[in-house]
């Protein structure tokens, strides 16, 4: 029991805990129409990209972490948005013209962060997120914003599962298709900007899709895959804390290698049970 | 946001007017004028690009034309929710996690409005709608689980949910057997006595000859028309398909281009 107990004596990692949980949760339901959707490669790019976003507000700011956030959503929304109309617009590939964007705004992120001298330390909380460091502002900010993102969800559950599935079935219903799929960008984008400080812009991927992808596996009902999907991103953030506190992994890392297992499980016993 | 005109009655429930569709320069449908009223099923029939799919999709208003109009009752078919679009089945993601009730259900969703849920009424709309096509039965397997006479059927189930008066339908019978086709074609016999406009895009000719009040032989423009006996023509046919005809044993005419997946003839 002491085992369990011990880390929790410490008030960073009671706040870690809850971060993770909470984020984890918002990820893993927003992840089960990304899952769907194929829309992974957009949510990873759109990760990346806020990266100027936040370097500049670090720069402004001048080191501060607390108004990072708004950075991040400020930066997250819009690219959601831009990438979603050069996508639609594009001469060329879809996927090739997300590639460039993120890697050029990845390039522009690393370039500002490199002008300051801690630029090392500062970089990698960026990229792979720093969960114990969240303060109880941070964890207010979190619950806010992810219950915003899954009340709207929830409000346009029907709108968006019938998009999702059928296209022209939504336009034939005259459904404004356009305006939801710039609202599912625009969840997607908060959902990043929420997750920022739990696992970072390189690892951000891991939480939106890999719980929703796990629960994919073991069933074939929707309500139910972002039921799973959310049990299986809060188990692996309170594991993923533990391990990260008992083997002083990073902790993002450990977060998102205890989803990675938790998949690896579930994708062997769907390929025994297919047997 | 879910726009529901009231239908003028005196006017035909689809009337297309010199229709012409072009991507890039290239012309899928051009001067392109019928009408049709309630309750007629129509095949449409062509070779392979002949612009089948996209005279439906124009007429769901799903395409924007390049020129021309459709109409719905008098009015642009942006403003009604009454068309059933039926998709290609290969179109479809058949892993995607819903039942066939839910996607019956989804049929709804402009009837429901936004922040609505499905209430008793729904269910019993939808209900109906799965006894009407004989598949209640299967209201809550997994779509994957479905067979193609199946997932036709609950498709057409979803459009019957929908309130559609115009059914379009994409090659409903492409890769089905014939046992399966039997009972579509059955089931759009039904339709017709509860006055549902139904439009099929079709290869198959002696289906279409046998089965529907009308036909329209398109190949990018209407090569003719009207009831079978007057549009099967030999000199219509050829118009149509070139030199890819042939006849069978029986007196029929085959296109052959399309004939791979046509086990019944």
């Amino acid at each position: 029991m002491s085992f369990l107990l011990a880390p929790l004596q410490y008030e960073f990692m009671q706040r870690g805990m809850i971060a993770a949980v909470l984020v984890g949760i918002v990820c893993a339901i927003v992840g089960t129409f990304v899952v769907l959707r194929g829309m992974a490669f957009f949510g990873d790019a759109l990760a990346h990209t806020i990266l100027p976003g936040i370097a500049l507000g670090y720069l402004v700011s001048g080191g501060a972490r607390e108004p990072l956030f708004w950075w991040a959503l400020g930066t997250a929304v819009v690219a959601s948005l831009g990438i979603g109309a050069i996508s639609k617009n594009s001469q060329i590939k879809e996927d090739t013209a997300i590639g460039i964007i993120f890697a050029g705004m990845f390039a522009l992120g690393i370039a500002l962060i490199s002008t300051v001298r801690s630029y090392a330390v500062d970089l990698s909380h960026f990229l792979f997120g720093d969960v114990l460091s969240v303060s109880t502002q941070s964890l207010w900010l979190i619950l806010l914003f992810g219950g915003l993102v899954l009340f709207t969800l929830l409000a346009f559950y029907k709108e968006f599962t019938t998009l999702s599935f059928d296209p022209i079935l939504a336009a034939t219903l005259r459904l404004p298709v356009d305006l939801l799929n710039n609202l599912l960008l625009v969840l997607i984008a908060v959902t990043v900007a929420v997750s920022l400080q739990t696992v970072g812009v390189a690892l951000m991927v891991a939480m939106l899709v890999t719980p929703a992808a796990t629960a994919y596996l073991l069933t074939k009902r929707l309500p139910r895959m972002m039921l799973l999907a959310a049990i299986f991103a809060s188990l692996s953030g309170v594991i993923g804390l533990y391990l990260s506190y008992y083997l002083s992994i990073a902790s993002g890392a450990a977060i998102v290698l205890t989803a990675t297992f938790f998949f690896i499980l579930a994708f062997g016993w769907k390929r025994m049970m297919s047997r | 946001m879910y726009p529901n005109v009231p239908h003028k009655h005196d006017q035909p429930i689809l009337d297309v007017s010199h229709l012409a569709v072009r991507y890039n320069g290239h012309v899928a449908l051009e001067d392109v004028t019928f009408h049709l009223h309630a309750g007629e099923r129509v095949a449409v029939v062509g070779p392979n690009g002949a612009g089948k799919s996209t005279l439906i999709k124009a007429i769901a208003g799903v395409l924007q034309p390049s020129s021309g109009d459709v109409n719905i009752y008098g009015s642009h078919p942006d403003k009604h929710v009454c068309i059933g679009y039926i998709p290609q089945r290969s179109q479809v993601d058949w892993n995607f996690p819903v039942m066939v009730a839910d996607v019956v259900m989804m049929g709804r969703s402009a009837k429901l409005g936004p922040f609505n849920w499905p209430r008793k009424k729904d269910w019993d709309f939808v209900n109906h709608a799965l006894e009407t096509v004989e598949i209640a039965d299967l209201a809550s397997r997994q779509i994957s689980q479905l067979s193609g006479g199946q997932q036709q059927r609950m498709f057409i189930a979803r459009a019957i949910a929908q309130e559609s008066e115009l059914m379009l339908m994409d090659e409903p019978l492409t890769g089905l057997d014939a046992p399966s086709q039997d009972g579509i074609l059955n089931l759009l016999d039904r339709l017709k006595q509860e006055k549902v406009t139904v439009i099929v895009a079709t290869h198959d000719l002696d289906q279409a000859a046998s089965h529907f009040d009308r036909i329209l032989l398109l190949n990018h423009r209407i090569v003719a028309f009207g009831v079978p006996q007057d549009v099967m023509q030999t000199n219509n046919l050829i118009q149509a398909y070139g030199g890819r005809l042939r006849s069978t044993e029986n007196g029929n005419v085959l296109a052959v281009d399309d004939c791979c997946d046509n086990e019944h003839v």
